[in-house]
């Protein structure tokens, strides 16, 4: 047959390489996923870093570092997807750094204020 | 006539069964702040309303020492009872009792009710308190899952089920919770997760405490798996009876008939939105600006937030609410509120609510990370619930329906009954800016001063299309209304909607995106 005389002819496709993989006490040998290899380790997340949870425009900033903020106190406002968008004080405490100006376009996860 | 004899005995064994696994286990269960599986059916049902069945029952193992252990229940407490003078089936798992071990007449108990609840047409509520499979039963343990869970699958939208996570439900065990139609969670007591913080130490080298992988707060802000938290058991049963109160007890059944009344004062409907269109406001104002006494009952709350969902009353009858939330991530569409979105539509298709959707959205929530979450099959989720969904179905645009929000938001496309918008919505492929950049991009390039030619080319844009007459003149939308109508032409849709009757293609059933 032609059509597997043409397949025949192709390179062989490379075999992806088997690792280790431990699960319940018990190594197994398989093929790892990139997802798999590429997955972040979990971080304790820490509520004194407030970071941008969607990409926009730093609108405008109403505290200034060394201010003392409630949790709930309106701290920026980001404009995205067409809506200003109102970023309050997680908790309570001192803003120690404002890592933004007004204008800024700032990406999704951006650091945009570190409070005490 | 049974002698005076052949009746204590019987009281004493009561008594027995009724200690549960014993005073020092039971003190272990108060300091870990909780009640005992008892207390919680008592709490929880009508006074004086339970009647347990299956309370002699014991378990049949052998390996392992088993055989000398008397395990009272084998570990899980069943019966029916009464919320709100209406019938329900409810288990309630022993974690004094070898830790409320699941084996396999513990298994049966459950399942026994669980037919029972289907049999008769009644709500099951599940109270989780377990340490997991008894090893010692081996696969006969296992096999007392499985037959749970398919039993949860084929009680599923025939009777409402509830699912309370009142201590550890990890590995298997959590699948039938995760089956049922609402978990309910208590900060500090309630834990589900497949493998162990222990274990993903050892494997991962994840340091992770147990409330941080599957606590209460886990479950209910960041994976979605609860639909209610709250900070105490009793405030937990509270939310139970206030759910039930909004359902009907079967698929073929409506819920009961609440109290009518006017939507309180301080929600006036005409003054919640802002003109800047940019501007964000809650939108479950005006949800209570439209329900009798301006009651709702949100669900999940705390997670995918930018979506409400939710129950209220009008006229006395129960509602589907889902809202777009300009307060929070301008109200996208993402994935996880595609998720709950899909989940409480069919939800409320299944059981006979119909369903009223606000729309204010800017689209679909762009981005890598969204696009690689697979944003496009979670999307397609809310496009498939509002087109399956035979119940009733009302829309009122407030503000923005733009792009392939527009269309996913229970358009006229997908068979909603009735679209209104208010006169400020705007009904467009995509926000005016955006529009106006694309139509007009060679004008705008060419033109001596660019700025001022997009911004005039904005404007005749907006003025063009940023309404709601351009949907109107195709009958996309049946009624442009103004605000203060709102509460009167949704009861009046809702009411000419009482026989609704449509038909699907024959069929086992479709292929949800999921």
């Amino acid at each position: 047959m032609s059509n597997k005389d043409k397949t025949s002819k192709k390179e062989p496709l490379q075999e992806p390489p088997l690792e280790k993989l431990e699960i319940g006490n018990a190594v197994y040998t398989t093929r790892l996923t990139s997802k798999f290899r590429n997955r972040l380790n979990w971080e304790r997340p820490d509520e004194r870093i407030v970071t941008a949870v969607i990409p926009g425009k730093i609108q405008r900033i109403m505290v200034k570092e060394g201010d003392e903020v409630k949790a709930g106190t309106p701290m920026l406002i980001l404009e995205a997807m067409k809506m200003r968008n109102e970023i309050l004080a997680p908790i309570g405490g001192v803003i120690r750094k404002i890592n933004v100006s007004e204008g800024d376009q700032v990406p999704k996860s951006h650091l945009l204020v570190e409070l005490d | 006539m049974s002698s005076d004899k052949k009746v204590q005995e019987l009281q004493k064994r009561r008594e027995e069964v009724q200690q549960g696994g014993g005073e020092q286990a039971i003190q272990k269960q108060v300091a870990m702040g909780k009640m005992t599986a008892r207390e919680r059916i008592i709490k929880l049902l009508d006074e004086g309303s339970f009647n347990e069945y299956d309370m002699f029952v014991e378990h049949e193992a052998r390996d392992f020492g088993m055989d000398r252990k008397k395990l009272h229940g084998d570990g899980v407490i069943t019966g029916t009872g009464t919320i709100g003078g209406r019938p329900v089936c409810i288990f309630a798992q022993d974690f004094t009792v070898a830790g409320g071990s699941l084996g396999f007449m513990h298994a049966r108990k459950i399942t026994k009710i669980m037919d029972h609840s289907l049999k008769m047409r009644m709500p099951l509520i599940g109270i989780n308190d377990s340490g997991g499979a008894r090893i010692q039963e081996g696969v006969n343990s296992l096999a007392g899952y499985g037959e749970i869970f398919f039993r949860n699958t084929l009680a599923s939208g025939v009777i409402p089920q509830i699912s309370v996570i009142l201590g550890p439900c990890a590995g298997g065990a959590v699948y039938s919770p995760a089956l049922t139609d609402f978990v309910f969670v208590v900060d500090n007591i309630s834990k589900m997760f497949i493998t162990g913080p222990e274990v993903i130490k050892t494997v991962l080298g994840e340091d992770i405490s147990m409330e941080e992988l599957g606590g209460a707060r886990v479950h209910s802000e960041i994976t979605g798996n609860a639909h209610f938290f709250s900070e105490s058991e009793d405030e937990c049963f509270d939310q139970i009876k206030s759910l039930l109160s909004y359902l009907p007890w079967s698929n073929t059944d409506v819920p009961e008939q609440k109290k009518i009344a006017q939507p309180l004062e301080e929600y006036n409907i005409s003054e919640i939105v802002p003109g800047d269109k940019r501007q964000p406001y809650d939108v479950r104002s005006i949800i209570r600006a439209v329900t009798d006494g301006s009651d709702f009952f949100e669900i999940q709350e705390n997670w995918a937030a930018n979506i409400v969902i939710g129950f209220g009353t009008m006229n006395g009858r129960t509602v589907g609410f889902v809202a777009n939330q300009p307060l929070v991530l301008a109200g996208v569409l993402d994935v996880d509120s595609s998720d709950k979105a899909g989940r409480f539509i069919r939800y409320c298709d299944a059981f006979n609510i119909p369903i009223v959707t606000f729309v204010d959205l800017p689209g679909y929530l762009p981005g890598a990370d969204q696009e690689h979450a697979g944003v496009i099959r979670h999307g397609a989720k809310v496009l498939y619930a509002y087109s399956e969904a035979t119940v009733p179905k009302i829309t009122l645009i407030l503000r923005k329906a733009y792009g392939g929000g527009y269309i996913a938001m229970n358009s006229r496309h997908l068979r909603a009954d009735f679209v209104f918008a208010w006169p400020d919505a705007e009904v467009a492929v995509m926000g005016p800016e955006g529009a106006a950049n694309i139509i007009f991009r060679k004008e705008i390039a060419s033109a001596e001063d660019p700025d001022l030619m997009r911004e005039q080319k904005v404007k005749e844009y907006k003025e063009k299309f940023a309404n709601p007459y351009v949907a109107a003149a195709k009958g996309y939308i049946d009624s442009v209304i103004e605000p203060w109508e709102t509460r009167k032409s949704l009861l009046h849709a809702l009411e000419v909607s009482g026989e609704k009757s449509v038909g699907m293609p024959a069929k086992k059933h479709g292929i949800p995106p999921f």
